[in-house]
């Protein structure tokens, strides 16, 4: 019998179901792990225990009723970045340290509707800007399969929380990779899905054109079951899109053959880690052995990924984060001078030196005399690398490769150079800058540490994604693998 | 103003939307509620919060782009102004910047010397108001007030083709008409919903290029505007005439003092960095919709008045007058069309005796005491000769103070016109037996004098005789 805090969503979903267990008795054992196994992973920035039980209760009492919803009594974790009423919600920065949204993000509230026990916020870099969890005000989190290493970012807590087995599944953001790059460097199942899929409404927005709403879990099928409760139009959010939410969960047991799999040649250069080409060769072996048919597709613009979200998304960062500016909520600088000071010294004291670099990028790069130059050609690039992708798509159903260059690096290491830092994201940024749906899935180990294979598909094709997910998981084990300290 | 200066205006007016919720929020738009009783945590920028566009705000700024033969952008984008205000709650105002919902229009003037002139516009585009700082009253702080935060405002912007105070002002009350008229802005200057910013300069006349401009800010009364474009055009004058240069800077009109003054800037050489923004998709127009728009536009001013020139015979003066506002032309027209009077005399009714009565009682017409059905039926009894000018008048209060309507003062009060012959002729030989001195002046040939052989039968009647009966019988018995 599988402990409690190891089991899939899917399984919590029955074992409730059938009684086995109660949502308050779930509730309890992973909130003693959370403070228990889990303390020293950081991957907290707010633990909700008393909540989590009230609501467990609630869910208990609904069931008892005859009125349990799709996620009743199973216990999620959000990403400090969605608002959540009367409680902190910090996105990982000293500038919210005290803020209490007033307010439910529809994300949060959705999930709440379909009975999600919420166990608390997890760890975050700052604003989502980073791709280590070093960025976050409230200190690293660290990598459940070796606490010196990092469990990547931003969506950092998220990934470790479900890795440990602190949760089995957690919310997340992802603008460049923030949910894939995370989901591969701990071993877990992270899907971002297409732009205007799942509402932005109530998430704190870093770059508006690239951020979308996803979910970090142990498997496919624990992504299709939560995919399918947050996906849908939502009228206050003008960018989500009115398409039919389709139950992905439906499809998942549709076998992959004839599926046409597109491999990138430059995925597979210099750049990537020799353990890992080798992690994600034998993943695309055993797919192709399923019967998926393997095809070279060429994005001749992808070099120009990282260069191009690095102008986009400070730009978009330097106006969303004016608001925080120490008049209305958030931090304020003691007894200023005047305006100008108040200002100054608000956002200098209240925001971290990786978000003011994009902010200050941002700012450049918007302008006057700087604009044409740098966002406008910055925007035609991001239409012709979305034009590759199309192309690519007239000829495979989805492409598949890395999800990064290296698997976990250590704390530390790369916090003195932003640039080594941010070509991190280098395989997954395109899917941002193309609206496109992507997942990140374990498929193999180098250096001991994780590996993730990574699946991008044309828009609306999160059904697919899952699929192929989750025959490679009927096939493979690579999902299953728990670090030791937190088996 | 010297000869050789030739000045040039071109006006950004901002009008607010008359829409109930504000262009990105739910929020109410209503004026004067307490501070920040209607901001909703969209108006307030907070975090995670989006904009969704009010539907209303693209309706109407078609309306007006229709109205001014502009073009309707078939795809318009919303932009990011960005900078940092207290009273500018998410650091940004979105605005449109380089595809704005209305593109060139234009319309009609009437310029000094009374001939019509093309003036153009140059584009018209929507934008959220900001809120308000107020810095008074608070024990030297300052305070903000973000209930105006959101609200809708279409701004118009006209191409530097003023040339004079004047046209200027006639130029912003044709657009306060049309506005009016598509009924998408109450026109309200008291409470800031329709004002104006000036660009003025002024160049040698013969000059091509344009002078250094002078922007004036925030004139919200047609005679402001008239002053302060006025008090800055001699300003630069004088600055030239002495040698000097302007600077192109923004002034703020102090209308107590009359002057302009330069504005403690808070945006000072601000680089706004707009681009689009990412939260609002672009506003996609088509054809069906614009001609859907088109199809439910009431009458404009100006066809209307050639309407009222055609089918009630007015003159082009008194149709003018009657068309500015649309509620003072609809007041007209249920006038006309009730009564068997002439149209003419409910026009004159309309722009003299009742206009003068409206703006003594500082009401506009909707609150008018006296109905467009009361108004005609007074003109129905003149018309007939059951009253002269003069008991009309005295009906006319009496409408106007809740006596009824004509038929009902003219009974209570016994005003009816004595138009019977017989009853009058007794009077008229009194009259003339009584002043046999000026019969003898008149028959002498001081014609003047009718008026008081005709005062004198009024006198004695009352004033009820029907003064063309009286003046005709005058003369014949005067010179018989």
């Amino acid at each position: 019998m599988t402990a409690l805090h190891r089991r899939s969503l899917v399984e919590l979903k029955s074992g409730l179901a059938s009684g086995e267990f109660s949502s308050v008795e779930l509730t309890e054992t992973l909130l003693a792990r959370i403070a228990g196994e889990g303390a020293g992973l950081n991957a907290f920035i707010t633990v909700l225990a008393d909540q989590a039980l009230v609501a467990a209760s609630a869910a208990d009492d609904a069931r008892a009723a005859g009125k349990a919803g799709v996620l009743n009594g199973l216990p999620i974790v959000h990403k400090d970045i969605f608002c959540m009423r009367d409680v902190r919600t910090t996105c990982g920065s000293r500038m919210l340290e005290n803020f209490v949204a007033p307010y439910d993000a529809t994300l949060v509230a959705r999930l709440s509707a379909a009975g999600a026990v919420v166990l608390g916020k997890s760890n975050m870099d700052e604003f989502a800007m980073g791709s280590s969890n070093e960025t976050s005000y409230f200190g690293p989190v660290r990598n459940p399969w070796d606490l010196e290493r990092s469990p990547g970012g931003s969506s950092g807590g998220s990934a470790a929380a479900v890795a440990a087995g602190l949760v089995p599944a957690a919310t997340g953001t992802d603008t460049g990779g923030s949910i894939r790059q995370p989901a591969a460097l701990t071993n877990t199942v992270g899907l971002k899905p297409t732009y205007g899929r799942v509402s932005r409404y109530g998430m704190i927005a870093f770059a508006s054109s690239l951020d979308q709403a996803g979910v970090i879990t142990r498997s496919a099928a624990d992504a299709a079951l939560l995919l399918g409760v947050m996906a849908g139009f939502d009228e206050r959010d003008s960018t989500s899109v009115d398409v039919p939410v389709p139950d992905y969960s439906d499809t998942l047991a549709t076998p992959v053959k004839g599926l046409r799999i597109g491999i990138v040649r430059q995925h597979f250069d210099e750049g990537l880690e020799s353990s890992c080409r080798s992690a994600v060769r034998e993943a695309l072996a055993t797919l192709e052995a399923q019967g998926a048919t393997l095809t070279e597709v060429d994005l001749p613009n992808l070099d120009y990924c990282v260069p191009t979200y690095y102008v986009v998304a400070p730009a978009e960062c330097s106006s969303n984060l004016s608001r925080f500016d120490g008049v209305r909520f958030g931090y304020r600088a003691e007894d200023p001078r005047d305006l100008l000071d108040l200002y100054c010294r608000s956002r200098g004291e209240g925001f971290g030196a990786e978000v003011k670099r994009r902010i200050m990028t941002g700012t450049y790069v918007l302008s006057a005399g700087y604009y044409d130059a740098y966002y406008l050609q910055a925007q035609k690039v991001r239409q012709l690398i979305a034009d590759d992708f199309a192309r690519a798509f007239a000829e495979v159903d989805v492409i598949a490769g890395p999800t990064t260059p290296t698997p976990a690096f250590k704390l530390g290491d790369k916090t003195d150079d932003p640039i080594t830092m941010y070509l991190n994201d280098i395989y997954t940024i395109g899917a941002n800058l193309a609206g496109l749906p992507a997942m990140s899935l374990p498929c193999g180990m180098a250096r001991q540490l994780p590996v993730g294979l990574h699946l991008v598909g044309p828009h609306w094709s999160e059904a697919r994604l899952l699929q192929l997910a989750h025959q490679y998981q009927l096939q493979t084990d690579w999902h299953l693998a728990t670090p030791e300290a937190y088996a | 103003m010297s000869r050789d200066w030739e000045v040039v205006i071109g006006l950004e007016i901002h009008t607010q939307l008359a829409t109930r919720s504000k262009i990105f929020s739910g929020a109410s738009t209503a004026y004067g509620a307490a501070p920040n009783t209607q901001a909703c945590l969209v108006d307030l920028g907070y975090p995670g919060v989006l904009p969704v566009l009010n539907e209303q705000v693209v309706r109407m700024a078609t309306c007006f782009g229709l109205a001014v033969h502009a073009e309707i952008a078939r795809r318009s984008v919303f932009a990011r102004k960005n900078y940092f205000y207290p009273d500018l709650p998410k650091g940004y105002q979105i605005s449109q910047y380089e595809l704005p919902i209305v593109g060139r229009g234009e319309l009609f003037i009437e310029d000094d010397d009374g001939n019509e002139k093309r003036i153009g516009i140059t584009r018209a585009h929507l934008e959220e108001d900001a809120g308000k700082s107020i810095h008074e009253g608070l024990d030297g702080y300052s305070g903000i007030d973000l209930n105006r935060a959101g609200t809708p405002l279409l701004e118009i912007v006209s191409e530097p083709d003023l040339r004079s105070a004047k046209e200027a002002v006639s130029y912003m009350r044709k657009i306060h008409s049309i506005v009016r008229y598509l009924e998408i802005s109450d026109g309200n200057m008291q409470e800031g919903s329709f004002r104006c910013d000036a660009n003025v300069s002024v160049r040698p006349r013969g000059q091509k290029e344009l002078g250094t401009r002078a922007e004036l800010k925030n004139l919200n009364s047609f005679r402001f505007v008239e002053k302060a474009i006025n008090f800055e055009v001699e300003r630069q004058i004088e600055i030239l005439e002495d040698g000097g240069t302007v600077m192109q800077e923004t002034l703020l009109y102090d209308s107590d003092k009359d002057e302009t003054r330069p504005m403690r800037s808070k945006e000072e050489a601000n680089d706004y960095r707009y681009f689009p923004d990412p939260d609002l998709l672009p506003v996609e127009i088509d054809d069906a919709y614009i001609e859907a728009v088109r199809a439910s536009l009431p009458e404009m001013p100006d066809a209307k008045k050639l309407r009222f020139m055609k089918e009630y015979e007015l003159k082009i003066e008194d149709a003018a007058i009657l068309t500015a506002s649309r509620a003072l032309a609809d007041y007209f027209e249920s006038a006309a069309l009730a009564g068997g009077g002439s149209a003419q005399a409910v026009a004159n009714w309309v722009i003299g005796d009742l206009t003068g009565a409206l703006n003594k009682e500082g009401l506009d017409i909707e609150r008018s005491p006296v109905s467009a059905a009361q108004l005609a039926g007074l003109v129905q009894r003149i018309d007939d000769n059951t009253l002269s000018g003069k008991l009309a008048k005295e009906v006319f209060d009496g409408m106007w103070a809740g006596e009824g309507t004509a038929d009902e003062i003219i009974a209570a009060r016994g005003l009816r016109q004595i138009s019977d012959s017989s009853a009058i002729e007794a009077v008229v030989d009194r009259v003339i037996q009584a002043n046999p001195t000026q019969v003898a002046e008149f028959r002498a040939g001081k014609d003047k004098l009718i008026g008081f052989f005709v005062g004198q039968v009024m006198k004695e009647t009352g004033g009820k005789a029907n003064p063309g009966v009286v003046n005709k019988m005058l003369l014949d018995k005067l010179s018989g």
